[in-house]
């Protein structure tokens, strides 16, 4: 086992935990834990199982198999920060849709309107 | 307020339900002497006017919660004006609001904390898609293995709830599915529960792959936050 592997193994170990820890905590919501787990889990296997990574890196033609780990390390970075980007949007528009109703109700406004 | 005790609220959850809604609130008001508030979830459609109309009290939120946040809002609602039951149906009409009196029966006679209505108990017409059937009985079989409990329905959203449970779940109260999430809770809080029979009838469901992923979704995300308030502390 070279270290790169062995890194790979007790970091995506210990990444595991803390996600897991941080949603007993509450300080992160189940749905924004998913695809760190997944992730990291993932990371955790293909570490674990040389074979399957050495396979997998040379049917997507990866000489170095451990570079194949860091391209599924990137390639889960990129889908959360897409989710995030998403999730973001959403609550940008939801927050200006209770300003506003606030304001309105301040206002006296909200009388029969719907 | 003046509340008198032992009167029930009975909270609906409504998202876009506005061809149903009005029948069910005027039914329950004709035939009980219950109060009845809908948590309307930010519906585009005229679901508010419509509930407000049969009488019910509505909470409009300003934008879409989801199924727990909604009745999450109206436990809140029930906890301040001091509310001693909660009774939970669906606006769908998914549930027969004449089996009000029985999902109330045990906690008003002091039995139980909460009594949740199963579409499984007693003679059943109840047929639901595969896919339904085998996400209830997961569900089943996780719930039942973790708490001990002997549940048949775990995906119910019939229930009627206590005082103790409505301060607990106004804190603390899951998000997507969040009846399976529910029974560890009482579990935890060491609640006794009850299950009695009801009828249910089967909501009309699109399948789309769309619905497909989201089902598998939702089973990991309900199962993961499941399995975290296991392990997790309360109070």
């Amino acid at each position: 086992m070279n270290r790169v592997t062995l890194f790979s193994i007790f970091a995506s170990a210990g990444f595991l935990l803390y996600i897991l820890e941080m949603v007993r905590r509450r300080k992160l919501r189940e749905e924004y834990s998913i695809l760190w787990l997944f992730g990291s889990a993932l990371i955790l296997v293909l570490s674990l199982k040389k074979d399957w990574l050495d396979s997998l890196a040379r049917a997507v033609g990866i000489v170095y198999p451990p570079s194949f780990l860091f391209l599924v390390g990137i390639l889960f970075i990129l889908l959360i920060l897409i989710h995030f980007s998403i999730a973001i949007s959403k609550l940008h528009q939801m927050n200006k849709k209770m300003a506003q109703e606030i304001a309105l109700l301040k206002a006296g406004n909200m009388e029969g309107k719907k | 307020m003046g509340i008198q005790p032992n009167t029930p609220v009975v909270i609906i959850p409504a998202y876009r339900e506005e061809i149903t809604i009005g029948g069910i609130v005027s039914n329950i008001r004709q035939q009980f002497p219950y109060d009845v508030l809908v948590v309307n979830d930010d519906s585009p459609d005229g679901t508010s006017a419509a509930a407000r109309n049969a009488g019910a009290t509505v909470l409009d939120l300003p934008c879409n919660l989801g199924i727990g946040g909604a009745v999450q809002t109206g436990l809140q609602y029930a906890r301040d004006r001091g509310y001693d039951i909660v009774v939970r149906i669906d606006g769908d009409g998914q549930h027969e609001v004449e089996d009000i009196p029985k999902v109330l029966e045990p906690i008003l006679a002091g039995r139980a904390d909460a009594v949740i209505g199963s579409r499984f108990l007693g003679e059943t017409e109840y047929r639901g898609s595969i896919p339904r059937i085998f996400g209830i009985r997961f569900f089943r079989l996780l719930v039942n293995v973790t708490t001990g409990y002997r549940v048949t329905d775990p995906t119910s959203g019939f229930f009627a709830i206590n005082r103790r449970l409505i301060a607990f779940y106004s804190d603390h109260f899951p998000s997507d599915y969040p009846e399976v999430d529910a029974y560890i809770l009482m579990h935890r809080l060491k609640a006794r529960t009850v299950e009695v029979p009801v009828r249910m009838y089967d909501r009309a469901e699109g399948k789309s792959s769309i619905t497909a992923f989201r089902a598998v979704y939702y089973m990991v995300k309900v199962t993961l936050s499941y399995l975290i308030n296991c392990i997790r502390r309360f109070g």
